[in-house]
């Protein structure tokens, strides 16, 4: 019997292309195929109901799929500025504590230490109209005698939403432009003094320009992350009031797994792809360049 | 119109302290050159009077004003720093103009002001490059530009041209000298390099861990050390120096050989002390010293010898100590070779062997 011979550097690297095709390649190769199919979950042999690009087209012309695509670009673009102006103004803080900063750089990390799960009930319970601690708190103290529908009213959602993405990772922010801070050299900032800046000079001029690029890495890291956001939605407000709080992956998760229609959500999900694909090469652009821009290479 | 003026200036980094009450006057374009070895304190002195380091006690004055709780930019100072200190995302072009621009000047003062100083400094061709993209000397020299940009009342430099190749450095120390010129401003200059001071200085201090030993013109320094730090310090080859005792007026070596107390100088009998000649004033008999009143003649062996082209170097032994000499119209000498050398007494020292001063009488 004559057995079946690879040839060697086949062998070798067949762990590593059986591992990539069961965790990579077949996933995505299926949920590119399904997005062409009327893939129904109830229904498993609708998987081989091709119906080309009807899925996109549909999405395409889905006012509530650009309701949502565009509600996840103002939650990136609010939350990530935001995080970005606290984490900036946390780490000058910290970076000028003399005493216990290393305490403060553990505690600055506690919020991340939660699941988004849990953070997304916290806040749940903490904006509830009726028993939440912040209607409590504002009534207590006499500000207001109404319960505030925090997650009721679609606008006050969003903001609530926006408040508790920004609690639990500014301090992704504040950790990274905190090390951006220490690589920062002494000499150009005592030139500047020298030159006759004032601390805000100096701050605008010299250490601006020294944190950039760790404020774009952040920015990278955190637009990948927000732009799959859906945990702390699906629990907070469960992407309503009347879906003024749907994002992207809320859209589509109850796409795919509510009404079941996968092959629907699956072209959703690869449109809403290239929006983290836009903002990761943007702020990867943007990093090259302010580096570049401190001759820090390319 | 700005004096410089330090009263009992110290500084300690926590218990250590670096630099020890030290008083220095400098005045209104004055050009003082500030020296001394590693580690002694020079730089930290300039950035005291920069403000970039808080004065542990003391006062600092520039013009008539004590400077001591103002921040840098309100000293109208600008400085040179030892390590460049350029902005790295900066051109040239912005590096030098950077002061003016925080002074709000117009643009266009500020292109003039750009390009003057880039002439002066051939960075012209330079201009629109960043920091990272020069070699260190050119660094420097946009250091220097940034420095000369503005008008400040005093100019601080640390070690500007120490990253120069000895041409570069001869050529820039001229440059420095005619700008002092022109310009007519206060500069602190801090140097390792003692033919920069000795050329570049009004006046020379000599700095000793946080002390200062001596201040003076660079002849000054040069013919009167006050111990013998500053006269092997000042000057080279650095000054001989050779252990002896004081018996009838004259200073008896080691090995017996007896020269008279240099004039000027006094020691008590028996006093130990250190007889300080330089090279130059040490010269083989019929080599072109003329004769004065004060000359001794001393025998010594010549070792080694280190042609200079115009002059040879000749290191000799005496009393168990090494003698430099300098020999003019030079001729071969043999290793080993017995000679005897005129010594010019009246530029020679005298100080005590424990405490290093000088004993002027
Ligand atoms: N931040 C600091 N903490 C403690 N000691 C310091 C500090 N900075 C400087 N020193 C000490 O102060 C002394 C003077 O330092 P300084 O930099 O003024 O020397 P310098 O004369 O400029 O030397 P160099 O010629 O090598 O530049 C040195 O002994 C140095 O170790
Ligand atoms: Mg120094």
């Amino acid at each position: 019997m004559k057995s079946l011979k690879l040839p060697p550097w086949l062998v070798l690297l067949l762990p590593a292309i059986i591992i990539l095709a069961a965790v990579v390649l077949i996933p995505l190769v299926l949920s590119l195929y399904s997005s062409f199919t009327a893939y129904k979950l109830t229904r498993p042999d609708s998987l081989y109901r091709w119906i080309g690009t009807f899925n996109y087209e549909k999405a395409i012309g889905d006012a509530k799929f650009w309701a949502a695509f565009g509600r996840t670009v103002l939650l990136l673009t609010v939350a990530l500025n935001l995080e970005m102006l606290f984490g900036l103004g946390l780490a000058l803080m910290v970076s000028k504590v003399t005493r216990g900063q290393r305490a403060l750089r553990t505690m600055m990390m506690f919020p991340m230490m939660f699941s988004p799960i849990l953070v997304g009930f916290q806040f749940k319970f903490i904006f509830n109209d009726n028993v939440g601690l912040v209607n409590n708190a504002l009534q207590s103290l006499g500000i207001t005698d109404q319960a505030i529908p925090w997650l009721v009213d679609g606008n006050l959602a969003m903001f609530s939403i926006i408040f508790a993405e920004v609690w639990t990772a500014t301090s992704v922010f504040a950790i990274l432009i905190l090390a951006g801070l220490y690589a920062i050299p002494k000499d150009p900032l005592e030139a500047a003094k020298v030159d006759g800046c004032t601390a805000w000079q100096s701050f605008r001029y010299v250490t601006l320009p020294f944190l950039m690029p760790f404020i774009y890495i952040a920015m990278a890291i955190r637009s990948l992350d927000v732009a799959r956001a859906y945990d702390i939605v699906q629990i907070m407000t469960n992407g309503g009031p009347a879906r003024r709080t749907e994002l992207l992956w809320t859209l589509i998760g109850r796409t795919g797994y509510v009404d079941a229609r996968m092959g629907y959500a699956n072209a959703m999900g690869y449109i809403s792809i290239f929006l983290a694909i836009f903002f990761t090469v943007f702020f990867f652009r943007k990093l090259t360049a302010a580096r570049a821009e401190l001759g820090m290479g390319v | 119109m700005a004096q410089v003026h330090l009263r009992d200036v110290v500084k300690n980094y926590g218990p250590l302290e670096v630099v020890h009450s030290i008083n220095l006057d400098i005045a209104d374009n004055e050009f003082v050159v500030l020296v001394g070895p590693s580690g002694c304190g020079k730089s930290t002195t300039l950035r005291m009077i920069a403000g970039l380091e808080e004065i542990s006690g003391g006062e600092i004055f520039i013009g008539d004003n004590v400077v001591n709780d103002l921040p840098p930019r309100e000293r109208n100072i600008s400085m040179v720093f030892q390590n460049y200190a350029l902005y790295p995302h900066m051109t040239v072009r912005e590096n030098l103009g950077f002061s003016l621009k925080i002074a709000k000047r117009p643009q266009a003062e500020i292109d003039k002001a750009v390009d003057e100083a880039a002439e002066i400094l051939s960075l012209t061709p330079l201009l629109d490059r960043k920091p990272g993209a020069l070699s260190g000397g050119q660094r420097q020299r946009v250091a220097m530009g940034r420095a000369i940009v503005r008008h400040p009342d005093v100019f601080l430099f640390d070690e500007p041209l120490s990253n120069l190749d000895a041409k570069l450095r001869t050529q820039m120390r001229v440059e420095i000298k005619k700008l002092h010129q022109k310009v007519r401003s206060t500069i602190v200059y801090v140097t390792h390099d003692q033919v920069e001071a000795m050329t570049l200085a009004d006046r020379i201090v000599i700095m000793r861990d946080g002390h200062i030993e001596q201040i003076g013109t660079p002849l000054d320094v040069f013919e009167n050390p006050v111990n013998t730090f500053v006269a092997t310090f000042i000057g080279s080859p650095p000054m001989n120096l050779l252990n002896g005792v004081v018996r009838d007026g004259a200073v008896v070596l080691e090995d017996g050989t007896t020269v008279p107390v240099p004039p000027g100088y006094q020691a008590r009998e028996g006093q130990a002390v250190q007889l300080g000649m330089r090279a130059d004033n040490v010269m083989p008999v019929g080599h072109s010293l003329p004769p004065t009143e004060h000359m001794a003649q001393i025998e010594m062996d010549v070792n080694l010898t280190e042609p200079l082209g115009t002059e040879t170097l000749l290191f000799a032994e005496l009393a168990g100590a090494e003698v430099q000499a300098k020999m003019l119209n030079p001729r071969p000498v043999e290793a080993g070779e017995r000679m005897t050398f005129q010594v010019m007494l009246d530029k020679c020292h005298l100080f005590d062997a424990e405490s290093g001063a000088a004993l002027r009488g």
